[in-house]
């Protein structure tokens, strides 16, 4: 892991008339790191991730990329300059292929215009070729089981999740942000799940995670970031994100009281991480 | 059921379809009948054009009509007061059209596709208004004396020679488009239908291939106007009213969307079937009228509609989706 700082969010702030979405988020990421964003419901981390990715444009803040400006950027351009995400809700193309669905992820790299595909010239076949190759490496990387040739929407829940991983990954991201990457996952899914993210971690990609499952987010991640109405409570490792007592007070104290909608509980995924070797 | 679904995705339909298409004037060759045949291949390259924007792309256009007109007028002005060869005339029509397509396309497709569908609703009137009170568009009375298709000498303008014309062009526009549908740009289309948040997530930018879907559709349409200059050698603006291109529509969302061989049955039957129904005289657009909606009702999805299928290239891997070892880790491909 290096240091260098691959993304940096400086005092974002975003408001929908009188609401204050994001109020003043600051926070890096460096190369190569995992680092997450906690918080209950309505803390404004989608939002952060929204105007990271160009989806809303900041009321005031900057958010810089390997020293580039990127905040005024759409979200197309930003995603060339290396950024992938994936959504709180599936947004899979559910009436395409699986495959076709991760070759969105090839459409900035392959070298093809339309009239190589009126033509089918040899330069066609192997744009395509390649496309469907990189897709299928990508499927093997989230150890996809279902079959690629069906239509999206007809993969079970957690098969739809990796499809949208693998279609993020495709696009070949120096930064990778993930929406609640568990959210709907049962317990076995949940573990491939960290095995996949650190698997991700060790190709060099920066990520990004929404989570509510605080297991997960305490094992995987190098930084956290705590929001709590629009605003950072609390940043750092998770040693010192657990000790510390505004976020204890607003997020974790709630949690132990059994106050949000039951989820499973931190204690036996620790487990799954002393059985995994 | 399985083996008529293949069936009806494999890839000799078009084969079939041409073979159709060239076989038709043996059965009958009246006058009548090879003018509604080739009517009938015109409204097919009309939806043909017009799926690349409603059905690949999810554009609710509701002035086709429009290019189909720039197309009909521009060769048609040029043919009859400068004396073009009509064929000479088409590079002309393909920049009017592209020209037309960004003008319009341009600031509309910016907007979410609501305001497109009513945008291009006022384009469809406005140019066939404009059509009317141009001294060069000949006004109401429109322009008349288009010559026929002189291919190098060769003359295609009688009813046979322009049908065969027709069935070839309309054959290549089919191809384009379909192969159009398959690559790169054609995925983008769909990915923009399907979700267009996370097309532009992928990287894609939306308004770009949106605009191209537009440009596409315009120019198949400009040439779908030749041929119907040709076709009729008179033009005028009540030609070209909404009533085209809701049809048009009408024949893209009856032959199912998004699926080639689907709008061009579904151009065929739009376009027949009141000439069939002829025996009913006067009851003819009630009795179509009925018919469409007892379809729409029992299959809304269309008549042939698109299905998601991965069809292997030559040469390439056909892979086994379940007993493959995952990749290693670090080899996991190109990485910036």
């Amino acid at each position: 892991m290096t240091n260098a700082e691959l993304l940096q969010v400086r005092s974002l702030r975003l408001a929908f008339g009188g609401v204050t979405a994001v109020d003043g988020l600051s926070f890096s990421v460096s190369e190569g790191s995992i680092f997450s964003m906690i918080g209950p419901n309505g803390a404004g981390k989608t939002s952060a991730f929204n105007c990271i990715t160009g989806f809303y444009r900041p009321s005031a803040g900057t958010v810089v990329l390997d020293g580039e400006d990127i905040t005024r950027l759409r979200p197309s351009a930003v995603a060339a300059r290396g950024v992938s995400r994936t959504f709180q809700n599936l947004r899979l193309f559910g009436e395409m292929t699986v495959l076709d669905n991760v070759r969105a992820g090839t459409h900035l790299t392959i070298r093809q215009n339309p009239l190589d595909a009126l033509l089918h010239t040899p330069r066609f076949r192997r744009s395509e070729a390649e496309a469907t190759a990189h897709a299928h490496q990508w499927l093997d990387f989230v150890n996809l089981r279902g079959d690629r040739a069906a239509e999206a929407r007809h993969l079970p829940y957690g098969e739809q999740r990796r499809v949208e991983i693998a279609r993020a990954l495709a696009r070949g991201p120096k930064l990778l942000l993930l929406d609640e990457p568990a959210a709907g996952l049962n317990h076995s899914e949940k573990r491939e799940l960290l095995e996949l993210l650190r698997r991700i971690g060790e190709l060099g990609v920066a990520l990004v995670l929404i989570e509510h499952d605080m297991g997960l987010v305490m094992q995987v991640s190098d930084r956290i970031v705590v929001l709590n109405f629009g605003k950072e409570i609390a940043e750092g490792t998770p040693d010192e994100i657990r000790k510390d007592p505004a976020v204890v007070e607003a997020y974790l104290g709630k949690d132990e009281e059994g106050d949000r909608a039951p989820r499973p509980r931190p204690k036996p995924l620790e487990r799954t991480q002393e059985n995994t070797p | 059921m399985g083996w008529v679904r293949s069936l009806f995705d494999s890839r000799y339909v078009g084969v079939v379809g041409l073979l159709v298409a060239v076989l038709a004037p043996f059965v009958t060759a009246t006058t009548y009948s090879l003018s509604v045949m080739t009517s009938a291949l015109l409204f097919a390259m009309l939806a043909i054009g017009l799926n690349i924007v409603v059905g690949y792309c999810g554009l609710l256009d509701l002035g086709y009509a429009a290019f189909f007109a720039i197309g009909a007028y521009t060769s048609g002005v040029l043919a009859t007061r400068y004396g073009w060869p009509l064929l000479t005339t088409v590079p002309v029509v393909i920049v009017a059209a592209v020209l037309a397509g960004v003008v319009i396309g341009g600031p509309t497709l910016r907007l979410r596709s609501d305001y497109l569908a009513i945008v291009t609703l006022g384009f469809g009137e406005i140019i066939r208004i404009t059509a009317n009170n141009l001294a060069i568009t000949g006004g109401p009375s429109g322009i008349y004396g288009i010559p026929g298709i002189d291919l190098f000498g060769l003359d295609l303008s009688g009813p046979v020679g322009f049908y065969y014309f027709c069935v070839v062009v309309v054959a290549l526009a089919a191809i384009g488009a379909a192969r159009l549908g398959r690559s790169r740009i054609g995925r983008a289309w769909r990915f923009i239908r399907e979700d267009e948040d996370a097309a532009e997530a992928m990287g894609i930018n939306t308004y770009r291939i949106k605009l191209a879907a537009y440009i596409c559709g315009a120019i198949w349409g400009g040439i779908a106007g030749v041929l119907f200059g040709a076709q009729l050698s008179a033009i005028s603006p009540p030609s070209f009213t909404f009533l085209w291109s809701a049809l048009i529509l009408m024949a893209v969302v009856l032959g199912g969307m998004g699926s080639t061989p689907g709008v061009v049955v579904g151009a065929v039957i739009i376009s027949v079937l009141p000439e069939i129904l002829r025996g009913v005289a006067d009851y003819r657009y009630f009795v179509f009228g009925i018919m469409l909606i007892v379809l729409m009702v029992f299959r809304p999805e269309g008549l042939w509609p698109h299905r998601a299928v991965e069809r292997p290239l030559r040469r390439s891997r056909r892979r086994q989706p379940v007993e493959e070892p995952p990749v290693e880790s670090g080899s996991g491909g190109r990485l910036p």
